[in-house]
């Protein structure tokens, strides 16, 4: 068993109205500790889960949305959405939150982490993955 | 093979917990290892003791623990999901000021890193939920 597997999370599920996408996202920063290869997925609902200015005081939530871009310090920086869930749901990559690392094999710089990708290219993504987690 | 199994949801609301618990039994009967299995958002509600279903319903609580100690399984119930929902062993019922403690024998509760592990050392991670 190789050391060092790929980790896909799955995020399927609009960020508020069930605590999945928070209970989520716990569990790759956990993750993110025990240095495997680690990717994130957006499809579905999911994709509200990164969109900009989100407001949760009329829902007394916690707004947890900014914690999405730590995910880079985390070393956490393949981050795909998937490109007919933003389309079916009329959102382009503008509503979205601008996810960057910082790359430093190249002098720091400051890289984006959301790869649109086609639902097919999706599918080829998942398939070379070892372990998935569906949230 | 090994697997670590993961329940999302919580008992009687949903057939998930069910499914896991058969695909964990059968799994066990044909020889497999289940390295760990992991309880988390609603289906740390799996590990209460206080459950009581109608005496003609299957006890699935009873039905963990009894294979917890059958087959020494490891069942882990999320702590910070545990927290949420009122999950208590003596551990956090000292730590948090709480007057009683309701986690069913044979789980316990420890960190969502106990899932990752799980994910790393076994050969295949089994999700149940929607």
């Amino acid at each position: 068993m190789s050391a060092t597997k790929k980790f896909m999370y799955v995020n399927r599920k609009a960020p508020y109205g069930t605590i999945y996408a928070w209970e989520a996202l716990e569990v790759v920063l956990i993750g993110a500790a025990f240095e495997q290869d680690v990717s994130l997925a957006f499809i579905d609902d999911g994709v509200y889960q990164l969109t900009k200015g989100q407001d949760t005081k009329g829902l007394e939530m916690k707004n947890f949305s900014p914690t999405y871009s730590a995910l880079g310090d985390y070393e956490v920086n393949k981050i795909y959405v998937e490109k007919e869930s933003l389309e079916e749901r009329g959102l382009t990559l503008d509503d979205l939150q601008h996810l960057v690392w910082e790359d430093e094999d190249d002098d720091y710089a400051e890289k984006d982490s959301i790869r649109l990708v086609s639902r097919a290219e999706l599918a080829d993504v998942f398939a070379d993955q070892d372990v998935m987690f569906n949230f | 093979m090994k697997f670590t199994i993961q329940v999302n949801e919580g008992p009687y609301q949903h057939q998930a917990t069910d499914s896991a618990y058969q695909f964990t039994k059968a799994a066990l009967e044909k020889g497999h290892e289940i390295f760990r299995v992991f309880f988390y958002h609603d289906g740390v509600n799996n590990g209460t003791r206080l459950t009581t279903p109608p005496q003609d319903d299957r006890n699935v609580v009873n039905r963990w623990s009894e294979l917890a100690a059958k087959h020494d399984l490891d069942l882990v119930i999320c702590v910070a999901a545990a927290q949420r929902r009122g999950i208590v062993d003596e551990g956090e019922a000292s730590r948090n000021g709480k007057d009683a403690t309701n986690i069913a024998p044979g789980f316990r509760i420890s960190g969502l890193g106990q899932l990752v592990e799980g994910a790393i050392q076994s050969e295949r991670l089994v999700v149940f939920g929607d």
